[in-house]
């Protein structure tokens, strides 16, 4: 089906989402989407999807007028969105996921949408069980399940945000195969990404969007200098790869076990330097989140001991990890990490140890203020920490730090976040790995990854590698560890 | 087995009824992703109106016509705090629970003690003549022939029907039953309408039928709807543990009628002895989920954690992911 | 998305909004005395006339006046118990057990030091400090509880409501009966030296006032200005944010429930010393769960709540009146009700008004 967009704005609050966006989208082809985060990808596609609507602007399927209203319009039109985080149902089986949505009669026909779910897996290669819950499949295999569905409820436009993210190698070679296939029966894909490398390799054509607009198109041969020059419309540079790590044990596990319902990870052994910076990849659920938090002292590992200054931490509460010098900067900031409703002043007031029965405003309004300039914080020292933006919350969440830490533990430090943000993060992080603070941290970026680790430990099904020296590894390499291969 | 056996097996199933009702019509609500704390209150207040309204009209229809209306009432103001203004379901819940009592207790006043109407007794023919089995489960008025269909029913619809899937849907994951075309909203409001309905009945069901008459706070009704919501928590917001709840606290209630013509353990203290066995099984299916028992069991070793954890998992029970969360598309 | 410093705009826009503001709240009060008066109407009683009554039962003699202060006491301090826990984000709907166990403990000193010998004003300041505990140990129990045992706060409070009640009605009825015959009216009364004075020609004590007066200024200054009232304010928004932030979550969780416990304690004492002077089966009088209403209908703000409470304490005392009009006294839990539901509807509506404008 052929798309055209026509003059879209979104407004959220005083944010102007979509700017006057205009775009044609050719049926049989797989049209790139590619702009940094914030950059209004999403936005656009939730309109597309019904999800959200637009303030103004037309939307035309086959030169047709439509009105999309609810995801249900969509489906109807045949538009189907794959979401960042799959919208499924993770307690629920996999058939119960096709069958939730579907019309048709009062009784469930469990049978008939069985064989047919084994027919289309087997059609593209998959191997989706219609029995199995989906909180047991990887979001990989739970994109596959979503491609699926959506296929099978008869979408002629397929919409992807951001899959390749916490995906395997393999899956995600598996993903490509897919979408090439769909585009040749015709389908119209639509693939939104922040990564030219994804987009550059799959598009048949990409539009660039940056700070709510369409910046401009490409097609093939692409030319990586001009989509940054679209992107950022200035010059990024990363930085080259510099590390402070000392030749001081900082931590040293012993046959550490650590477990869940879900995994069991046994014996696992690590020195961890000062200033080292230790990268843990992974795909999500594969237990690098339960090292983290055992590393944090939130978690108590079953056996196997923590050694900090020869004494044994396996065991202890959170709040002797916190006076030992470690910090814990949690993945969902507005869930663990923020509390919305209180103002950044009173954030700081909190995160500082204070004896004393009264507050003293104009002691923490000056604590406040030098922190927000120094993090370079949008905002002032009463604002809610809901009104932030991710970004600014982000710089908030690493400005509540205390100033003298031994060991900074941090899950996905980047996500959701514009590359100039996650540069400027990443270098307050280096500062402190001069200072002699070590870090350990999850990102689903292996990129990100290997850019600032000094070593990387791969986790797959409760397996835990060998430290990998970040300066001979590769994407491709560490993208097969975690899909499992290479063990 | 001996009469008094028989009877007292009977009186459980009798006894149930009421719970049944309430504890089921809100497991509906919170599938939906929706706490109605108002139980208790409802419970009063219809059993108050269905016993005025049967007594006035001579109709026991219209007593519980009354009760399911009511119910629906205060449901949908919880429905509408709840979704369209989106304040605190608890706080709207807990009001509505006084606000309803002491309404039942002012208007229902000058009807304390007055003899009414009620249902009477309509043993099935040919069952009720089977050996133990009849007199248990044939030999009642028609409520409870009715409660069993209900569950069975409450069962088939949640589990085996396209709209019972929906509605575990929405309330584990609004937005992705939203994404599959489900209003969630709407079906939020239908399913506390409903299951507003069947606890309005239970209140008609206790002073037209299984406790008859009303006699204002002696009528020994406060604190029922408290338990009907604990044993929607006990039994894991699935219709058939929930209905095993039922019949358990109505065992007990036997239980202890039985041990108060028998002993002498002093009333009061029977009267309150459900309450620190609600508390007992919230704990029962909650403790698995305490900080500490989590670190004492990592501290144990192997053989004994995996049994022990094993048992906590089993007793488990989890809410529907998004219970108490208002809906927002954006 | 960007915070951008208060525009004139915006504070135009503000005070408007705060016109609508207080539209709303007196059409809550009006919608309440609407729908009360239909109640009233439904049992054949003439709304004004209900209403003129309740006035003239709270304000038409000094003795009527200081009951309502007297009523205000312990509604005053059961807010401002609550306002603890709330701002913990706690339910603490044990409070009603609490008074009444606070009272059981309270009567039991009396019952123990009676023939002690000791100065009255020892003995009341025991049996107060006895009351204290007994209130402070039933509301950690639903602490622990929900802490240790997961069970929500809400089901642990109510389930120990009615085990309070019932402790309160054996001790009644067993151990501690009048002599002769036991009867719903209560446990034998307590020494007349240990009674809390009255004004001449009231049925107010000036000490209890005093006592209210602290209770309340103490929690606004414990919740506004104090590092441990922000603490507490940051675990009842996100605990477990609090927590990772270092703040010892369990410890103030336990701590809210336990002052809020002496709060409790303090009201039963209040109400064996100066009103019943013995144990009754409905010990609590309804001063926890009145207190629960009241701090939702002020939406938690520790000044407002003293103020609201007067007022409804006057309808709890007004409302005694009714019974000349052939209407029993549970219309004042009636109106009070309905004020608070449309109180917080409103809230709603507003908050829906301020996201659109």
């Amino acid at each position: 089906m052929n798309i055209e967009l026509r003059n879209i704005h979104k407004w959220f609050g005083k944010v102007h989402a979509n700017d006057d966006i205009s775009l044609k989208i050719t049926s049989g082809t797989i049209q790139g989407i590619l702009g940094e985060n914030g950059a209004g990808k999403s936005t656009l596609m939730k309109i597309l999807s019904g999800f959200i609507h637009a303030d103004s602007g037309e939307i035309l399927l086959d030169g047709n007028l439509v009105k999309i209203k609810s995801p249900d319009d969509a489906i109807r039109l045949g538009i189907g969105m794959l979401h960042q985080d799959p919208l499924d149902f993770p307690p629920m089986r996999v058939i119960d996921n096709f069958l939730l949505g579907q019309h048709g009669g009062l009784f469930l026909n469990r049978t008939q949408v069985e064989k047919q779910i084994q027919e289309l897996s087997q059609k593209f290669g998959f191997q989706i069980n219609p029995d199995a819950y989906v909180e047991t499949l990887t979001v990989g295999e739970r994109q596959q399940l979503e491609i699926l569905r959506l296929l099978w409820m008869g979408v002629r436009i397929l919409i992807l945000d951001e899959p390749t993210t916490g995906i395997s190698a393999n899956q995600k070679e598996k993903l490509f195969a897919t979408l090439v296939t769909l585009a040749k029966q015709d389908l119209t894909v639509i693939f939104v990404s922040h990564k030219l490398e994804d987009v550059q390799g799959l598009c048949d054509r990409v539009a660039v969007f940056r700070q709510g607009k369409v910046a401009g198109e490409l097609t093939p041969p692409y030319n990586t200098d001009e989509f940054i020059q679209l992107m950022f419309d200035k010059e990024i540079k990363i930085g080259a790869k510099t590390t402070a790590c000392r030749p001081e044990p900082l931590l040293r596990l012993e046959n550490i076990g650590i477990e869940d319902y879900r995994l069991r990870l046994r014996n696992i052994n690590l020195t961890l330097y000062r200033g080292e910076i230790l990268g843990l990849a992974g795909m999500e659920g594969s237990g690098q989140k339960l090292f983290l938090q055992m590393l944090a002292g939130i978690k108590r590992p079953v056996c196997g001991k923590i050694m900090i200054n020869d004494v044994n931490y396996a065991g202890k509460r959170y709040e002797n990890f916190l006076k030992a010098g470690i910090s814990y900067i949690p993945a969902s900031r507005m869930e663990e990490g923020l509390i919305p409703g209180l103002t950044l002043t009173e954030h700081f007031i909190l995160s500082e140890e204070h004896n004393e029965l009264l507050i003293s405003q104009k002691e923490a309004l000056n604590l406040t203020q030098s922190r927000i300039n120094d993090f370079r914080i949008k905002g002032v020292p009463y604002s809610k920490v809901e009104q932030l933006s991710g970004g600014n919350q982000q710089r908030a969440l690493l400005a509540l730090m205390r100033e003298k830490l031994n060991l900074i533990l941090m899950e996905h430090p980047t996500r959701g976040l514009d590359i100039e943000s996650s540069i400027w993060i990443w270098k307050k992080m280096k500062e402190r790995c001069a200072d002699c603070t070590s870090i350990v941290f999850i990102s689903a970026d292996l990129e990100e990854i290997i850019q600032y680790s000094d070593r990387i430990l791969v986790f797959f099904g409760g397996m835990v590698s060998e430290p990998i020296d970040a300066n001979t590894t590769s994407v491709d390499e560490l993208g097969q560890l975690i899909g499992g291969i290479g063990w | 087995m001996d009469n008094t056996t028989l009877t007292t097996l009977a009186g459980i199933m009798e006894y149930a009824v009421p719970i049944l009702f309430a504890a089921i019509g809100e497991n509906f609500i919170e599938k939906s992703g929706i706490t109605n704390l108002s139980v208790n209150g409802t419970i009063l207040l219809t059993a108050m109106a269905g016993f005025v309204v049967a007594l006035n009209t001579s109709s026991l229809l219209l007593g519980f016509l009354i009760g399911a209306l009511i119910g629906m009432a205060v449901a949908a103001v919880v429905a509408f705090s709840s979704i369209t203004l989106k304040q605190s379901q608890v706080a709207i819940g807990f009001i509505l629970a006084t606000l309803c009592r002491d309404l039942a207790y002012f208007l229902g006043a000058p009807y304390n003690n007055k003899p009414g109407i009620f249902l009477t007794k309509t043993p099935i023919d040919f069952l009720v003549d089977i050996p133990v089995i009849g007199p248990i489960f044939f030999n009642h008025h028609v409520l409870v022939y009715a409660s069993y269909l209900f569950i069975i029913l409450a069962y088939v619809y949640l589990y085996k029907t396209r709209p019972g899937l929906q509605l575990q849907g929405i309330g584990e994951r609004p937005a992705a039953a939203y994404n599959r075309g489900v209003n969630v909203n709407f079906q939020r409001y239908m399913y506390t309408l409903v299951g507003g309905a069947l606890i309005g009945l239970a209140g008609p069901m206790y002073s037209l039928a299984v406790k008859i008459g009303w006699s204002g706070q002696l009528s020994g009704l406060d604190g029922v709807g408290w338990i009907a919501l604990a044993i929607t928590i006990f039994g894991g917001w699935h219709p058939l543990r929930v209905a095993f709840g039922a019949y358990f606290f109505a065992g007990l209630q036997q239980l202890g009628i039985t041990l108060q013509s028998n002993t002498n353990i002093p009333i009061q203290i029977l009267q309150a002895a459900p309450f620190p066995l609600m508390i007992f099984t919230l704990l029962l299916v909650n403790i698995g989920r305490a900080e500490w028992v989590e670190r004492e069991l990592a501290a144990m070793p192997e053989k004994p954690r995996l049994i022990v954890s094993k048992i906590l998992r089993m007793l488990r029970t989890s809410p529907p992911a998004s219970l108490g969360i208002p809906f927002e598309r954006e | 998305m960007t915070v951008q410093e208060k525009s004139p705009q915006t504070t135009s826009l503000r005070s408007r909004i705060n016109w609508l503001d207080l539209g709303l709240r007196v059409g809550a009060v009006i919608m309440a005395l609407l729908i009360t008066s239909l109640i009233l109407l439904v049992a054949n009683a003439q709304p004004l006339k209900a209403y003129w009554n309740i006035v003239l039962g709270a304000f038409s003699s000094t003795q009527k006046v200081s009951a309502v202060i007297a009523s205000w006491v312990p509604l005053v301090l059961t807010t401002s118990g609550l306002l603890f826990t709330f701002t913990a984000g706690l339910w603490n709907i044990g409070m009603e057990g609490q008074v009444v166990v606070g009272s059981v403990f309270c009567v039991g000193a009396f019952r123990f030091l009676d023939q002690t010998g000791l100065d009255p004003w020892i003995v009341i300041t025991i049996a107060f400090l006895a009351g204290a505990l007994g209130g402070f140990l039933w509301a950690i129990l639903p602490g622990v509880m929900r802490i240790y045992g997961g069970v929500n706060e809400i089901f642990g409070g109510l389930g120990l409501n009615f085990v309070a009640k019932a402790l309160a009605i054996w001790l009644i009825f067993g151990p501690w009966k009048r002599p002769g015959v036991a009867s719903m009216s209560g446990t034998e009364w307590i020494d007349p030296q240990f009674r809390l004075t009255y004004l001449p020609g009231t049925s107010l004590s000036p000490v209890i006032v005093v006592i209210a007066l602290i209770g309340a200024i103490f929690v606004a200054l414990m919740l506004k200005g104090t590092h441990f009232g922000l603490r507490l304010k940051a675990i009842g928004k996100n605990d477990r944010a609090a927590h990772l932030l270092g703040i010892p979550t369990t410890r103030y969780f336990l701590l809210a429930f336990g002052i809020c416990g002496i709060f409790a304690g303090v009201a039963g004492s209040i109400l064996v010393t100066s009103k019943q002077f013995s144990l009754i089966p409905d010990a609590g009088f309804g001063y926890g769960f009145l207190g629960l209403l009241v701090a939702m209908l002020v939406n938690y703000h520790p000044i407002l709540s003293s103020i609201v409470a007067f007022f409804f304490a006057a309808l709890s005392v007004g409302n005694v009146e009714l019974q000349y009009m052939g209407l029993n006294s549970y219309l004042a839990g009636v109106l009070q009700g309905f004020l608070v539901l449309f109180v917080v509807m409103t809230n709603g509506v507003r908050q829906r008004l301020y996201k659109k404008g």
